[in-house]
């Protein structure tokens, strides 16, 4: 009985490994297609000259390019203003509420889903009509309500990390032995919070370097509006600002990891050395 | 390290509920600098509750908690000075066992030197001064909750809380740490409030055990009074095993097995039905073909050999020695040894039933 218990099941394992490795190799090659295809479309376009043949002249027209410094630089800036409202406010209020008032959980996960049911368009309309006049001048003002767009994938993002940590057991540790709030946030939350922190980081530049919508509507220059502008008269240029805002996005996201990775091995050598 | 010793305890008429359930019902309690002392009790009892209000996570609703001279009711946790050591370990991941350590230590500002001479000395304690590199990942549940004792160790805190710490791990890890935190705990002669819900834990580790049923203290005394004097059925259930045998009670004295055995803190003069609680090592079993009781079932206990034994007046479980051979099926007759008994009323039966 055991035998035939046993052959059963290794063919049901073998078959279900046969169809399975099929599987998996269909479903990778159309995700690498759907990934790959429109940014070596993208960058092959890009290297071309209006004649279709191979050149940088696109990437270095696109550095003489009236506004697109600027454009590149407001877009820059406005990621690193949006993640610092990230992690000084969202972070902090996240972990508040999942400590201290766990019963809004719910209320906070529906709210952070708002902005993907409201349009964007009326998230300016309100922010115009309410925000104070001196915010209305700030030149990131666009931050604000960035923030409020990313909320969806941030606070999703800070509470898995939050769900996957024995948090109110760390927090009571860390209490007993002498530690305020700004303490428990800073030595023993934010450092176990990393990955959930680059994750939001990473969709936060995502985000800000391919939002159109809102910068258009407040008539701010960032690299999207520039891309969509200068479209009108050099396809090549523009796609090859559209690649430069890709990769700036990457070297940006790297330097998160990077600061991560070097705070980690410093640590280790640390311990490892004393 | 040797230096460190407790301060007293107390707590007094601690009030707290949930949602309207009572968790504390006027708990009071006096540990005394260095004592060890158990809360024990089943889940729900209150004894988590105690501990997280002498630990300052939660205030109570009234009462007041004094440590030394002082009342720390109103101090928040960070500020009262006290070691804890949670079931789940909590240790914080992203630092090595050392940092560990010594996080207590750095946040009071001690000098790296010395910090680094201390946490050495308390994990050469806890035998893990070679581990002091590893991170909470690479080690093993008792060694997790090794470092976790050490840490909290570390800040010389006034009075150690154990929140049920040996729960999560296997027996032979809990029985080592079990002796471990017993030594220490004797060495540094530190005031010590362990939570278990496990009997064999608390009796073996406590200078004092406070039974806990309802957010009320059932009964505070030695582990040995505890096992052999229960002030309460409850206590008697609770602690060790007993059986209920179902018998007629006049005045101060009901009848065993054909004798008369006065009533343990008797203090009516009723007559009537009750149940009278009686221990496996106090009933004795001869075997005889003309006995009215029959062996439903033997387990083998090691030194000795537990019995089930079927009688008019309910079950009985009596321990005999592995030598005596009485097998399951033969008929015995039963004696009673002890001086006297506890009894309960057949309506507290029901309600302990229901426990």
């Amino acid at each position: 009985m055991v035998t035939v218990l046993n052959q059963n099941t290794t063919t049901v394992a073998r078959s279900t490994t046969w169809y399975g490795s099929a599987l998996r190799g269909v479903v990778l090659a159309l995700a690498f297609v759907f990934f790959v295809a429109p940014l070596y479309a993208g960058s092959k376009f890009s290297l071309q000259n209006n004649a279709g043949a191979f050149s940088f002249s696109s990437l270095g027209d696109l550095t003489k390019a009236q506004g697109f410094s600027a454009s590149f630089l407001l877009s820059t800036e406005l990621t690193i203003v949006t993640m610092i409202g990230v992690l000084f406010l969202v972070v902090p209020t996240v972990i508040f509420i999942h400590l201290r008032v766990p019963s809004l959980t719910r209320a906070l996960e529906v709210v952070s889903l708002m902005p993907i049911v409201f349009p964007p368009i009326i998230i300016v309309l309100g922010f115009m009509h309410e925000a104070p006049g001196a915010l209305l001048v700030w030149p990131y003002h666009l931050a604000p309500m960035y923030l409020v767009l990313t909320l969806p994938f941030v606070v999703r993002s800070i509470e898995s990390g939050l769900s996957a940590l024995d948090v109110r057991t760390l927090v009571d540790a860390a209490r007993s032995l002498g530690s305020s709030f700004f303490v428990i946030l800073r030595r023993v939350l934010l450092p176990n919070l990393s990955s959930a922190l680059i994750a939001s980081s990473a969709l936060v530049i995502a985000f800000v370097y391919s939002e159109y919508t809102m910068a258009q509507f407040q008539q701010r220059p960032t690299l999207p509006v520039w891309i969509a502008q200068f479209a009108m008269s050099s396809g090549h240029i523009s796609t090859a600002a559209a690649m430069v805002s890709l990769l700036g996005a990457w070297v940006l996201l790297s330097v998160v990891l990077l600061i991560d990775l070097a705070r980690t091995t410093l640590r280790t050598k640390r311990s490892e050395s004393a | 390290m040797n230096s460190v010793s407790g301060a007293s305890v107390s707590l007094d008429s601690l009030q707290h509920s949930y949602a309207g359930v009572k968790a504390l019902d006027n708990f009071t309690l006096h540990v005394a600098p260095g004592e060890l002392v158990a809360l024990l009790g089943p889940s729900g009892c209150g004894k988590t509750t105690a501990l997280r209000a002498v630990a300052g996570f939660l205030t109570p609703d009234s009462g007041r908690v004094v440590v030394g001279d002082t009342d720390v009711t109103s101090l928040p946790s960070q500020k009262r000075d006290m070691g804890m050591v949670f079931q789940s370990y909590s240790l914080f991941p992203n630092l090595s066992v050392r940092d560990n350590v010594e996080f207590g230590l750095r946040l009071r500002r001690v000098k790296s030197a010395s910090r680094r001479s201390r946490s050495h000395e308390l994990l050469e304690m806890v035998g893990l001064a070679d581990q002091a590199v590893k991170y909470p990942h690479q080690l093993s549940g008792g060694q997790q909750q090794r470092v976790a004792l050490a840490r909290a160790l570390a800040v010389e805190p006034q009075v150690l809380l154990l929140d049920e710490p040996l729960s999560a791990l296997d027996a032979k890890v809990r029985s080592e740490l079990r002796e471990q935190i017993q030594a220490l705990q004797k060495r540094l002669s530190m005031t010590t409030i362990f939570v278990t819900h496990d009997q064999e834990e608390a009796l073996s580790i406590a200078d004092r055990v406070v039974v806990m049923n309802k957010g009320k203290a059932e009964q505070i005394s030695t582990p040995q009074e505890l096992y052999s004097q229960p002030a309460t059925t409850f206590v008697a259930e609770f602690v060790g095993v007993s059986s209920r045998y179902r018998c007629e009670r006049s005045g101060a004295t009901v009848q065993i097995f054909g004798r008369s055995v006065p009533i343990r803190n008797a203090d009516t003069q009723t007559t009537g039905q009750v149940h009278a609680l009686l221990r496996p090592e106090d009933v004795v079993v001869t075997a005889s073909d003309s006995g009215v009781a029959r062996v439903l079932r033997s387990s083998f206990l090691g030194s000795s050999v537990r019995l089930e034994v079927e009688t008019p007046h309910g079950i009985i479980r009596a321990d005999v020695p592995a030598s005596q051979v009485v097998s399951a099926g033969s008929m015995v007759e039963l004696s009673y040894r002890s001086e006297n008994v506890l009894i309960a009323t057949l309506d507290e039966s029901k309600e302990l039933r229901a426990l």
